[in-house]
């Protein structure tokens, strides 16, 4: 088995199946802070599928999009934070 | 040989995420979500980007991910932690079994400050049923 045929049957069905546990926490839930983490866990999930794609089809330029998808997943949560605290405050 | 070490390496870090989405869905509170998640899922992350920079075996990916790791190492406990205080201060219900709870009514409510002496009177969450 080649390591293009390991990453297309097993890894990314793995980690889509991941995504959609992850995707029914996000529906289901109860408070917004569950909403939150469960978007934070999507975009990291979605940093492992483009650094397994970008071994799959060997193009290393995926990695700039992984990089800045790190950048957005803190940038978010902060700021989900930082607002669900001060709308609590008023 | 390089490949063998590719597919250890993947498969441990898929593992890890697969846990960590599953516990998403199993645990039974807020604050043990965030907690696992900032536990398990950056360990997975290290891994399957440290199996792409063995597959690509160049000093431009190579920085690229250790970049991308050290982002990820640094902000994903500060963003957990920001928003597990968040959801404190917004009195989200903490699970029935829990034992002990530290933080009950040493926030003060006004100015989101820390007592350390026994004050235990302002925000403290309710707890839900045990079986939800």
């Amino acid at each position: 088995m080649s390591l293009q045929e390991y990453f297309h049957f097993i890894i990314i069905p793995i980690l889509g199946l991941s995504v959609i546990l992850v995707f029914i926490r996000f529906v289901k839930g109860p408070s917004l802070a569950d909403r939150v983490i469960a978007l934070d866990m999507l975009i990291l999930i979605s940093i492992c599928i483009i650094a397994v794609y970008s071994i799959m089809f060997n193009q290393s330029t995926f990695l700039d999009i992984a990089m800045l998808f790190a950048l957005i997943a803190f940038l978010s949560t902060t700021a989900y934070a930082f607002y669900l605290e001060k709308r609590e405050r008023k | 040989m390089r490949d063998i070490i590719i597919m250890i390496s993947s498969t441990i870090g898929v593992l890890f995420i697969f846990s960590t989405s599953l516990a998403m869905l199993r645990k039974p509170d807020v604050y043990l979500r965030i907690s696992v998640t900032s536990k398990a899922s950056t360990l997975g992350v290290g891994l399957i980007l440290l199996a792409t920079a063995i597959f690509f075996n160049e000093y431009s990916v190579t920085t690229r991910v250790i970049a991308v790791i050290l982002f990820v190492f640094l902000t994903v406990p500060i963003g957990s932690h920001m928003l597990a205080r968040a959801a404190y201060f917004t009195k989200t219900p903490i699970w029935g079994g829990t034992k002990i709870d530290d933080l009950a009514g040493q926030y003060d409510p006004e100015t989101h400050e820390l007592h350390s002496e026994n004050r235990n009177s302002s925000i403290k969450p309710e707890k839900t049923d045990k079986a939800s």
